[in-house]
């Protein structure tokens, strides 16, 4: 009897625990997609009401154009300046052999490090009057005020100039590993009809390369319309810009919903682009001969021309950047004596903390979903499934402001309703759970960050097939020991470097932090933000350094797996075995949208 | 249409040595095969060829033009070589059609378009035009791939491995079809390959590389039957290597017996020498007098390959239609339809 109701519970937990599987799949993509269906909703709810259609119509007769024109003007002009870099730099990489290009390959990555707003502020100082390129000016030429004019870096050029140089990095690591990808044999046979070296560039390997090209520019320019410390510094007026000001200058939280659905909207439509230009080159196959071609070796003029192109990038988008703050972090060494600033340094590492923990939990219970239910047949729970984890990796697309709107609005109406509640049954007033705490902050970071856990953890995931799986059960283990025999030793690198890619990326952040941070509650970038906002350029400069310094993990994460793979071409251009160990940190493949950082 | 001619031709990355002291020659319109195992420099003598690597020492003629020597180096794109790769390489942003147009593209639009229809149509794929790479079967790729590579008329057409990738019945009428059109077209081509059965249906010269080496350059009726070194022996067909020795009458002595066979015995009296003894060049058959014992036995479908055991210990292999069974451990007696012999220096025997 009592074996038997034992029997029975044990089978109704079974079929629960079974369910809730189905079940908690689609609410975990629901509950990460709720901003955006607050976003894209409140357009079409909007319209509804008497004082929206007014509060729309102001926008578009005001504003609307400006911010438009504006981000077309970022778009085109960053989106020339990241792919003439970017790919120039990718092929001269590649297939050239110069002085410098070993550590050029891995230093061209650098200016990810390097948040857009930092660099922004970081070349306003240096161009200012004041600033150490104005005074040799000065001193060279014996010029006073007012005798001379300087271009404004603060303006529309200013801010394609800082995005171009900051964002490049992007096409330069997916177009770089599109042509080491690309199969020798297909450059060959174009030499064997008829191509000199360089023509086989323009007519094969950059034609081949289009879908990876078309891949790194709309990720720079998603982060282009994405930015709002740049363009803000900078006094651009944008959609990130418009957002802000409308929710705290004009308090219209209306207003800015609608906005935010507008550069939503503006995303989609990149994204699409993206989408069409790839075109049949979907379906690009890299050819399983993809040994080097033996690099042409440059001498000279061409030499010195190419290390120039692959070198100034790097001297502008890294180099002069962070000379400049390491020199007003030695002049404000007090900083670093500060329990102030040490506070912003433990807030800052405890969100980034809490964030990558969470995001890897999430990312993980969504991919052992997924990878349970593909073991499946295809039926309508495992579409179900899997589309949940594709919608749960959304976020990486949408701007930081847009996200954080998208939280503010439902977090703050259910800590209304909790209030309601609790004034009237307990007379009690608990606050702002939710809104005013650091719970919607990590909601934020979820949302925006997730899919880079995702993406990570999958490929690791990818790596170890069910076959694998069904052997360590025939060698005798467990089902609990496949995971913590098999599938951990396995996984630990990729939860390891998902865990790092959200940890420093929540350290950049700025908008989202921004709107959301609870009162009095300040991080890192919101300071080095706001100081360069007040003009206290080297007061800014620790905390510049400390973001900077901790970009630098994952650029070095991501030139050690670029290395690996460089090094499956070895000296003599024949092929090396790869093992399956090169593929262990997600990296970005053609094709494939990803954000590496 | 033209020859080609290398001489004494080494190709090495760094230090090391790949392609060592290679010399043969291909006539007007033949058709060679380079055969080897992986890694013995067979495709990089091929891309020395098509001028992708450069040759240390030696030269290679192409229409007595001289195009690799150490000093001299004509770049791929001006040698007018035509390549099929291994995995085909065709471009995948591109139509089939542009594809098979990519060689003669500084030709006039209708030319290129009666050149690229009358390709097509040879290689069976008319109408293919406007379709994209990855919408073809393996073979038809290759087709497409062999149809870009002829379009220029190169006067060398190379092939490395060009059926490699696809399955084993279609490999063989494939090479048989390419045949007939490189043949039709009276074009020298020159491929590479590990698998024997396609150098024997493609080739009308053949040779064998070892470790960069060229064993034998020869009709690959030669290579099979007479082998002018023990790896070629071992690497085309199956066979065995018996002890012996040359007798006076220049016959040799094994532990067959006597052998002697049409043609006349190289080798001195009284030297010892290893001779190759194909399955086919014995039959089994009860009333002969040579007796010996069966020790295994492996069905080939059509035919049993045998291995019998001679009184000496040493091992031999033998065919017999499948219908004819022996059981192992039975005694057979085995006869001799030896026409000639292949004698090798001795110390390389197997048993």
């Amino acid at each position: 009897m009592v074996k038997t109701i034992s029997k029975a519970s044990r089978q109704l937990i079974q079929r629960l625990w079974r369910k809730w599987h189905d079940i908690s799949l689609p609410l975990v993509a629901i509950i990460i997609c709720l901003p955006l269906i607050v976003v894209v909703a409140s357009f079409f709810i909007g319209l509804g009401g008497e004082e929206q259609r007014a509060t729309l119509s102001h926008l578009f007769q005001n504003v609307i154009g400006e911010y438009v024109w504006h981000s077309l003007i970022l778009l085109v002009g960053v989106g020339l300046m990241v792919m003439l870099m970017g790919v120039t730099a990718a092929w001269l990489t590649t297939a050239c052999e110069f002085p410098g290009v070993r550590w050029l390959r891995w230093a061209l990555l650098l200016p990810l490090a390097m948040p857009a707003y930092i660099t922004a502020y970081t070349y306003s100082g240096m161009l200012s009057f004041e600033g150490p390129v104005q005074n040799a000016l000065r001193a060279l030429t014996g010029w006073g005020l007012g005798d001379y004019t300087f271009p404004e870096i603060r303006s529309l050029t200013g801010a394609v100039l800082v995005m171009g140089f900051v964002l490049f990095p992007y096409v330069y690591l997916v177009t770089r590993a599109a042509f080491i990808e690309q199969s020798r044999a297909a450059i060959e046979a174009g030499r064997t009809l008829g191509l000199g070296p360089w023509q086989s560039f323009y007519r094969i390997a950059l034609p081949m390369a289009r879908p990876a090209i078309a891949t790194g520019v709309t990720l720079a320019l998603m982060e282009t319309l994405a930015d709002y410390g740049t363009v803000h510094f900078y006094g651009v007026t944008t959609f990130t810009t418009g957002i802000f000001r409308t929710w705290y200058g004009m308090g219209d939280q209306v207003g800015a919903l609608q906005l935010a659905s507008l550069l939503l909207s503006a995303v989609v439509v990149l994204m699409l682009v993206e989408r069409i230009s790839r075109k049949q080159s979907r379906y690009h196959h890299a050819g399983r001969n993809n040994q080097a071609t033996r690099p042409m070796k440059l001498q000279g003029v061409k030499a010195f021309l190419a290390f120039s192109a692959c070198f100034l990038p790097v001297l502008f988008g890294f180099l002069l950047p962070a000379l400049q703050l390491l020199s007003w972090s030695a002049d404000r060494l007090d900083v670093w004596g500060d329990a102030a600033f040490w506070g912003l340094v433990r807030n800052s590492l405890v969100l980034a903390a809490l964030a990558a923990f969470i995001t890897v939990t999430i990312a993980l219970w969504l991919c052992y979903g997924k990878r349970v239910a593909s073991k499946r047949r295809q039926t309508k729970r495992t579409r179900i499934t899997q589309a949940s984890v594709s919608f749960a990796s959304l976020g990486y697309a949408i701007p930081g402001v847009v996200i954080a709107v998208g939280v503010m609005v439902p977090l703050s109406w259910l800590d209304n309703r909790i209030i309601g509640f609790s004034e009237s049954v307990f007379g009690l007033n608990p606050g702002l759970i939710f809104s005013g705490t650091i719970v919607a902050l990590l909601f934020a970071y979820t949302v925006r960050f997730l899919s880079i856990s995702i993406q990570t953890v999958e490929s690791g995931l990818t790596q170890i097939s069910h076959a694998m799986d069904e052997s360590g059960r025939i060698l005798g283990l467990k089902s609990r020991e496949v995971l913590t025999r098999i599938h951990f030793p396995l996984l630990r690198t990729s939860l390891i470097t998902a865990g790092i890619l959200v940890f420093v990326d929540v350290l950049k952040e700025l908008p989202a932090t921004l709107v959301l941070r609870p009162f009095n509650f300040n991080t890192l970038a919101v300071r080095a933000y706001e100081m360069a906002g007040d003009e206290r350029l080297a007061d800014a400069g620790p905390a510049a350094i400390m973001i900077v310094l901790a970009g630098l993990i994952p650029v070095i994460l991501l030139s050690r797996a670029m290395n690996r793979r460089q090094h499956l071409h070895n000296e003599e251009g024949r092929i090396v075995e790869p093992k399956p160990s090169d593929l262990r940190f997600g990296e970005p493949s053609p094709g494939k949208i990803y954000e590496p950082l | 249409m033209s020859q080609l001619k290398l001489s004494n031709v080494e190709v090495g990355f760094g230090r090391q040595t790949i392609v060592d002291g290679v010399s043969f020659y291909l006539g007007e319109g033949e058709i060679g095969c380079l055969l080897g195992p992986s890694g013995c420099g067979k495709t990089t003598l091929l891309r020395a060829i098509a001028g992708f690597e450069p040759v240390t020492s030696g030269r290679i003629e192409l229409n007595k033009q001289l195009v690799s020597s150490p000093g001299q180096h004509i770049p791929p794109e001006k040698r007018g070589i035509g390549m099929v790769f291994q995995d085909f390489a065709l471009f995948p942003h591109l139509t089939v059609f542009e594809n098979v147009a990519f060689g003669i593209r500084n030709q006039s639009a209708e030319e290129q378009r009666q050149r690229v229809n009358l390709l097509l149509s040879h290689v069976g794929l008319a109408g293919y035009g406007p379709r994209y790479p990855h919408q073809l079967s393996g073979g038809q790729q290759q087709r497409i791939a062999l149809a870009r590579a002829l379009a220029p008329k190169p006067k060398l057409l190379l092939m490395d491995e060009p059926f490699s990738s696809l399955d084993a019945e279609l490999r063989e009428s494939l090479a048989a079809e390419v045949r007939n059109l490189l043949k039709e077209e009276g074009i020298t081509a020159l491929l590479v390959t590990h698998d024997q059965q396609e150098a024997f249906a493609m080739a009308d010269r053949a040779g064998v590389m070892y470790h960069g080496r060229l064993l034998q350059w020869d009709t690959p009726y030669g290579l099979y039957h007479r082998p002018a070194h023990h790896l070629v022996a071992d690497f085309i067909g199956v066979g065995v290597l018996l002890h012996g020795s040359v007798t006076e009458e220049l016959k040799v002595q094994t532990a067959l017996g006597l052998l002697h066979g049409d043609e006349v015995v190289r080798g001195t009296e009284g030297e010892a020498v290893d001779v190759l003894i194909r399955p086919d060049d014995i039959v089994i058959d009860d009333t002969a007098e040579r007796r010996a014992k069966i020790v295994a036995r492996g069905f080939r479908g059509a035919h049993f390959l045998y291995t019998a055991e001679l009184a000496d210990g040493s091992h031999l292999l033998c065919m017999a239609p499948s219908h004819h069974q022996y059981d192992i451990g039975q005694e057979v007696g085995l006869r001799l339809n030896l026409d000639h012999l292949v004698l090798f220096p001795s110390g390389f025997c197997d048993t």
